[in-house]
């Protein structure tokens, strides 16, 4: 009987390992970052891991041993100890190992959070070029400030410059994740939040919604192309040239719930994102939106 | 007129695919198959006289676990559909709306409808026995929250066929879940069906903090209290501070979806994002709630079943109220992402690193509680060795996943997921079964069938680890929570295979645990003794199934584990002290008991009618409800006859019958 326990387990095991080393590293998207602010919480989460590990791996070892070896068996030669219930010593051990380690990761993560809040802008020789997203019910709007131009379920930047990201919603909330540049961010209404990633490499780079809003939540994936600067230039004239111009009735039309292909626009009215963010400030009122949208402004 | 009711029935029913269908039509069959069996067999009075209207704090710990064990059926099947839909990429087995209330309704009944009443039910059935307690502090409250718990969980169930799942996830964020973005009753079901059993549960943590403080046996002081008695005085505590915010959150939210008022809304002044605080500020303890008592029955296993006494007591007390304590700090983990700024998050990040040192300290003493110990493992004992390493691996992700910078690449991805179902399966529900097998006895009388205990428990366990270990490499795959679907090109699937086989073998071992009860009672073998384990506490020293009154005398307690230590000292051939002597032989008096009432029932019947009422906005319905829970009020404040007392020598028939078996 006991011998089936073991087979099936090993049996279940040996297929696990096969079906996750059949799947390619690069497959493993967030461990493969190719930004530098996905390298660094890539390192964070490797440092974690580790610090963790140190205090995991003697402890399940010590289980193992300690259930092995008090186990109730004739013959045995383990001591036995009814009333043993307290040792000093003992507690404060392991009161303080996890203490200090959980000191140690206490630091390491308020450094890394003071150095990677998402609005803190990247060093770079180059000036970032702005990207503004908006996610609606059940895509994604991008508009480009600068070049006057907007995508849905797009995006193509130039390599090794940073993009600053300005995030808000029309709608439900989502949450604005490319893993391989960088970790996500909400997009809330009535806000804009400031996200900084970067690409080092030129790349197409899976992008998506993380945070569920509604009900065609899982298409709201879109491909994020990092792109030489000269490239870069040359799609935007191509955008300009070729595409129709979004108009506030088409942004009306595009907010209508529903899922949408690729689209690119050679303008989009003025003002578009800020519109949608102060939309619900009410004339006169300082409300509670109308200091999120510029705290939002100032990188908080 | 016919068209009329034609259109009538189908907004309020569910319509249109083929598995609610079935589900209608089976859940129809099973009523009537009820309704004939208790009319065949005249057992309706009965029902009402021995269970609907009991009081007795064992028969209501019964009827909580059979509810708990029932709606574990329910959000499994959700779980295996969502595994189905998953198992391979662009499947269109599940329609997006169909897999969204799906996850949203697997969530809520597992966590409110599964696990919180799995776990009133040991505290019920075990807590006034260990403490020496002839019932709850107010046993007439205790009935009303287990049928407002019951009625709310209908009442939720109900918009599975009539009026639509909710459908905006298990916490419903806005203005997702506003009129706006959810405009269908089934949002209205999630507000009513969780408020309904919100109050019970809330009235559940009042009347066990009372009990536990006030009526321990005399000579128990609490720090002599057994441990799982401990746990759920800080996860009582818990539940007082944190459930009146969930109550307080959800009438929000009522507010604005009912008459148009703007807390939570995009427009006129409201924020969403209020909600997340909120709603997060009873949703972390509320994990606390159920993972506490859980850590309560470990101690109490380990320490029977390594015959040694509890490692670290006062460091497992001070630990179990620190987690309680801190559990109320770390909210806003759940939303690193939303851009509150560096010191926000540096804070939360830490006080969340800071639970992990009580809870190591408590597998420190687990561990060396099994130190020099003798250890045994049947079924009980078995789980609480398969918990130590699954929550130690399910902690260490936890601490990953509060280091905030880190949590950005973390956030909503199947790593989270994997996460919190390793120390939500592995903990509370790998303890609560323990729980189940070790005070089965107590509760029945008999055991369970081992050989099919230990099927299920091997089932359940690679089970586990087969589901959720490659969800953890999804979410390194970038693969998010909630998509009902994915396309080819990610290399998502082969993993998603595999963590779709571990389900099916969680589904197998819970059919291995039905068979085992059913096995068990049809080769029923009654225990001749109280003792099934050799015991430490005073739950044991009573016959089993416990006599209705309990304790026949009241004991006096001198020591922790006292009735392990009254067995060692008559082993020894020593005397108890004169005051345990003196209880002992005390001539039995009158035991003064409650007397059962169908007010609880009925007023929790209106609350559910009152409640569906305002899912529809149906006023009259309103009104019929309410007044009969103001009626149920009246009568209950107008009743003076509420108590009676047993006659000795009723209580020495009864403890002759009991103890003459042995």
């Amino acid at each position: 009987m006991r011998r089936y326990y073991r087979m099936l387990a090993t049996a279940l095991f040996l297929a696990m390992i096969a079906v996750i080393s059949g799947c390619s590293s690069e497959q493993y998207i967030v461990l493969d970052p190719k930004g530098p602010i996905g390298q660094q919480q890539k390192d964070l989460i490797i440092i974690t891991t580790l610090l963790c590990a140190v205090i995991i791996v003697p402890v399940l070892i010590l289980t193992a041993v300690i259930v092995m070896r008090y186990r109730d068996r004739p013959g045995r030669k383990a001591r036995y100890t009814p009333d043993w219930e307290h040792s000093t010593k003992l507690e404060v051990t392991w009161w303080t190992i996890p203490i200090v380690i959980i000191i140690t990761l206490a630091v390491i993560t308020a450094i890394y959070t003071y150095k990677l809040e998402p609005s803190k802008p990247l060093e770079s020789a180059k000036e970032p070029i702005t990207i503004e997203v908006t996610s609606l019910d059940w895509k994604w709007l991008f508009t480009y400030p600068d070049e006057d131009i907007a995508t849905v379920n797009y995006i193509k930047f130039p390599e090794d410059t940073p993009v600053r990201f300005q995030l808000t919603s029309d709608k439900a909330m989502n949450s604005f994740w490319i893993p391989q540049l960088g970790g996500q961010l909400y997009t809330m209404s009535g806000m804009a939040m400031t996200l900084f990633l970067q690409a080092d490499e030129p790349g197409i780079y899976y992008g998506s919604g993380a945070n569920f809003n509604g009900e065609d939540f899982a298409q709201m994936t879109f491909d994020a192309e990092a792109v030489s600067d000269e490239e870069y230039q040359a799609w935007i004239q191509e955008v300009k040239g070729d595409s129709p111009a979004l108009t506030l009735d088409g942004y009306e039309q595009l907010k209508k719930p529903g899922r949408s292909d690729v689209q690119l626009f050679s303008s989009f009215p003025e003002g578009l994102f800020q519109y949608i963010v102060t939309q619900y400030v009410e004339d006169g009122s300082g409300g509670a939106h109308a200091h999120h949208g510029q705290s939002g402004d100032s990188g908080q | 007129m016919w068209d009329k009711i034609k259109e009538f029935s189908s907004e309020f029913f569910v319509t249109g695919d083929p598995l609610i269908l079935g589900a209608q039509v089976s859940i129809a069959l099973t009523l009537v198959a009820i309704i004939f069996t208790l009319s065949y067999f005249k057992k309706w009075r009965w029902l009402w006289t021995e269970w609907l209207t009991s009081v007795d704090h064992k028969k209501i710990g019964i009827m909580y676990i059979i509810a708990s064990i029932l709606m574990l059926f329910r959000g499994g099947v959700d779980a295996l559909l969502m595994r189905v839909q998953l198992a391979a990429p662009e499947l269109e087995f599940l329609n997006a709306e169909h897999y969204n209330a799906i996850f949203t309704t697997h969530g809520v009944i597992m966590i409110l409808f599964m696990a919180m009443p799995l776990m009133f039910g040991l505290f019920n059935i075990v807590v006034p026995l260990q403490i020496g307690a002839r019932d709850v502090a107010f046993p007439f409250l205790n009935s009303l929250s287990f049928w407002m718990f019951f009625f709310g969980a209908m009442l939720f169930n109900v918009s599975f066929v009539i009026g639509g799942s909710p459908d905006a996830g298990w916490l419903a964020y806005p203005p997702l879940s506003e009129l706006s973005g959810s405009p269908g009753v089934g949002q209205d079901f999630y507000i009513w069906g969780i408020q309904i059993s919100g109050i019970g549960s809330l009235a559940t943590g009042i009347n066990f903090v009372v009990t536990i403080l006030k009526m321990r046996a005399p000579g128990m002081k609490l720090m002599k209290m057994p441990m799982f008695s401990w746990s759920v005085l800080s996860s009582c505590v818990t539940i007082m501070l944190a459930f009146p915010i969930l109550t307080v959150t959800l009438f929000l939210l009522f507010l604005d979806r009912y008459l148009g008022a703007h807390f939570f809304t995009l427009d006129g002044g409201g924020n969403p994002m209020m909600y997340l605080n909120l709603i997060w500020m009873w949703g972390h303890p509320e994990v606390y709630i159920v993972i506490l008592p859980a850590f309560g029955i470990f101690s109490e296993i380990v320490a029977t079943f390594a015959k040694k006494k509890l490692f670290g007591y006062k460091s497992m007390v001070f630990a179990l109220m620190s987690i309680s304590f801190f559990s109320f700090f770390t909210w806003a983990h759940h939303f690193f992402t939303m851009g509150s700024g560096a010191n926000v998050n540096a804070f939360f990040a830490v006080t969340t690193m800071i639970i992990a040192i009580p809870t190591g300290v408590k597998v420190f003493n687990w561990l060396f509680t099994m130190y020099r110990g003798k250890l045994s493992f049947p079924t009980p004992m078995l789980w609480t060795v398969a918990f130590i390493p699954c929550f130690i691996v399910g902690g260490m992700t936890g601490v990953m996943l509060s280091v905030a910078p880190a949590d950005f690449q973390f956030h909503n991805s199947y790593f989270l997921i994997a996460h919190f179902h390793q120390v939500l399966i592995g903990g509370v529900v790998f303890g609560y079964f323990a729980g189940l097998y070790y005070w089965w006895p107590k509760m029945f009388g008999f055991k369970l069938h081992e050989g099919l205990g230990k099927w299920a428990f091997w089932f359940w366990n690679i089970g586990f680890y087969v589901c959720f270990m490659p969800q953890y490499a999804l979410g390194f795959m970038g693969m998010t929570r909630r998509f009902n679907e994915y396309n080819f090109d990610m290399g998502w699937q082969p993993l998603n295979v595999v963590s779709t086989v571990g389900a099916f073998l969680m589904g197998i071992a819970f059919l291995f645990q039905v068979w085992q009860i059913a096995h068990s009672i049809k080769f029923l073998k009654m225990e001749k003794t109280g003792d099934s384990w050799n015991g430490r506490t005073l739950e044991w020293s009573i016959p089993s199934p416990a006599p209705h009154y309990n304790f026949a005398r009241i004991p006096v307690v001198t020591s922790q584990d006292d009735f392990w230590e009254k067995k060692q000292r008559k082993l020894r051939g020593e005397k108890d002290a004169p005051e345990v002597i003196a209880a002992e032989q005390a001539p039995l008096e009158p035991i003064h008991m409650p007397k059962n009432s169908g007010i609880p029932f009925i007023m929790s019947l209106s609350w559910f009618v009152a409640g569906f009422g305002f899912v529809w906005d149906w006023k009259w319905m309103i009104f019929v409800g309410m007044g009969g829970v103001i009626a149920c009020m009246l009568a209950r404040s107008f009743t003076y006859d509420t108590d009676y007392y047993i006659p000795v020598d009723e209580v020495q028939r009864t403890e002759a019958a009991a103890r003459g078996a042995h």
